[in-house]
């Protein structure tokens, strides 16, 4: 056992019972072996990840590594290739159809859940959680068959559904962390004032909660985006998603345009994820 | 039931997100637990199969081993990381869980290309080792090089329910216990060790269910040799078509897992725990 995080490591303590030296033991440092572990995970968290992108100027036609030269022709493979084009269309196509219904059936949610309380709130609380922990196998699975009944397999429809059932968590706990601080006294004051309940919903609520709403639609957008088991159940030959494409050029095809793509994922999804981040931490500080 | 004070219940605004849910994912689920003991005829032989059929128990206990490594490794790397945490400055926590957060956010597809890269024969984790002198050491293709990749995406997992756990232990009882003559080991194992065991506990069962369901990342690093469950699952629905006998592998594998998260749930705040993890919220920042 190396990590055992055992911080008093302070000088005063180690010559024995430490009455006179409180001053010691309140400085309480971390020590260094700690900070440096701490790098090595962070490392470990950020570089694999980093990769991709050298990859993606190579000039092999394998994955090799390291790169060989620099050339931009699998961006430009990417970007003129049908079929890496059509599965990125699909992918955006069905990732925005899915943040707007998952959006609304998610805000709609955590808005009703925000105002119930007892056994049935928290019930159904822990049964939207449902598609987050319930293993994807086993749901792609399932719904595979079911849609091959219902014949939604490859199509848009299916894709958006599915993709919705599994977002719309992600939905409920971001609006619900921005309700969290929305004072009920207000929507008092608005019906009091004569405003029906759904216009005192679109003027008081809305707007105080959209950062909560804006941020679950990007998530849900992110998920329906990059999500690869579902998608791979319910692919057909005319109609994949780019996450698809993905794996069929590192199983099928060894095809290296995927440094391209990933390189291209990598960057979209982290500017989209950090964005709003960034934006609320800047408004929160000042 | 009326919400107090306010006209309108709010049950209503719940049911397109249950309509979404069942339809999508729980009728499909029951139609797969009803296929999996009527076929063929009423029978439990579906799931008795899957003891004596030879391959699925030794694929089961594969899975277990492999999701036990993952959460043995992610416990020994999460627990100081964690306890990092909770001693830097408000800002250095903010960072250090935004990295925490970063595997979980990257696509998908783009992190385990990279983990192909990193870990394939010739590659540069191969380099390392054969520079340091072990030369036949093989990562892809391996189960080895599965739990690595895992192990960098579940870690979120357990370091968020072990930060909030540990975040709220009172740090004085650690300098009384020295103040009173206690080694360092001896105050950590006596001391701060029992008070974080619920976070352990939390993130343990929270890190091995999750592993259990795996599907990209052992498909894609993995051998067909030493398949996981959900490729099993996959391969049985897809290539045999046998729906019956794939339907009770993946409601055992559902039922193993929801139970499971029960559990860790009671165990202390799992639940939120998924939901921060979900929204990438960052409870350092109140």
């Amino acid at each position: 056992m190396t990590s055992t995080p055992e911080m008093t490591s302070s000088p005063a303590t180690a010559s024995g019972p430490a009455t006179g030296r409180r001053r010691y033991t309140k400085v309480d440092p971390i020590p260094w072996w700690l900070k440096a572990f701490g790098g090595v995970v962070v490392i470990f968290f950020i570089l694999p990840t980093l990769f991709v992108i050298p990859m993606s100027f190579s000039d092999a036609a394998t994955f090799e590594f390291p790169p060989r030269g620099f050339t931009w022709r699998l961006y430009e493979n990417f970007f003129t290739n049908p079929i890496w084009l059509d599965s990125l269309g699909n992918s955006f196509l069905v990732a925005t159809l899915t943040a707007v219904l998952a959006t609304t059936v998610g805000t709609a949610a955590a808005v009703a859940l925000w105002r119930m309380q007892g056994r049935v709130a928290r019930f159904v609380r822990t049964l939207l959680m449902v598609p987050i922990v319930a293993p994807a196998i086993v749901v792609a699975v399932a719904v595979y068959i079911a849609f091959l009944g219902w014949q939604l397999t490859g199509t848009v429809l299916g894709y958006v559904l599915a993709h919705t059932a599994i977002a719309v968590p992600y939905v409920v706990v971001s609006v619900t962390g921005a309700l969290g601080g929305f004072d009920l006294q207000l929507l008092r004051a608005a019906s009091s004032l004569g405003s029906s309940p759904s216009r005192a919903f679109v003027r008081v609520t809305m707007p105080l909660i959209s950062r909560g709403i804006l941020t679950g639609a990007i998530f849900a957008f992110i998920v329906s985006f990059d999500e690869v088991v579902l998608a791979l159940f319910l692919r057909s030959p005319v109609f994949q998603t780019l996450p698809v494409q993905m794996y069929n050029s590192v199983t099928v095809e060894i095809d290296p345009t995927i440094s391209a793509a990933s390189s291209l994922m990598v960057v979209a999804v982290t500017i989209i994820f950090l964005l709003p981040q960034l934006l609320r931490g800047r408004a929160r500080r000042r | 039931m009326s919400s107090n004070k306010i006209r309108w219940p709010s049950w209503p605004l719940l049911v397109p997100a249950l309509a979404l849910l069942a339809g999508i994912l729980l009728v499909p689920l029951a139609d797969t637990l009803i296929r999996s003991v009527s076929t063929p005829g009423w029978t439990l032989s579906n799931y008795s199969n899957l003891f004596t059929d030879g391959v699925t128990l030794t694929v089961l206990w594969r899975t277990a081993v492999t999701a036990a490594t993952v959460t043995a490794a992610a416990l020994l790397i999460g627990y100081p990381y964690a306890y990092l945490m909770t001693r830097v400055s408000p800002r250095a926590r903010g960072i250090l869980l935004v990295i925490v957060l970063i595997p979980f956010w990257t696509s998908v597809m783009a992190r385990n290309f990279a983990w192909i890269i990193i870990l394939q024969d010739g590659g540069p984790v191969q380099s390392l080792f054969e520079f340091f002198g072990a030369d036949d050491v093989v990562f892809y293709g391996t189960t080895v090089g599965v739990t690595i990749a895992m192990t960098q995406v579940m870690l979120p997992f357990m370091v968020l329910p072990l930060f909030s756990t540990l975040g709220a232990i009172d740090r004085r009882l650690l300098l009384a216990a020295r103040g009173l003559g206690s080694s360092p080991t001896a105050a950590f194992w006596k001391v701060y060790w029992p008070l974080s065991r619920s976070g352990v506990m939390a993130g343990v069962i929270l890190v091995f269910t999750l592993s259990l369901g795996f599907y990209v990342t052992p498909a894609l690093l993995g051998s067909p040799q030493e398949s996981l469950v959900a490729q099993l699952l996959a391969q049985r629905t897809t290539l045999l078509l046998d729906f019956a006998a794939a339907g009770a592998l993946g409601i055992l594998v559902l039922v193993v897992t929801l139970v499971l998260v029960a559990w860790a749930n009671r165990m202390g705040g799992t639940m939120s725990a998924i939901g921060v993890v979900a929204a990438g919220r960052t409870e350092g920042r109140r």
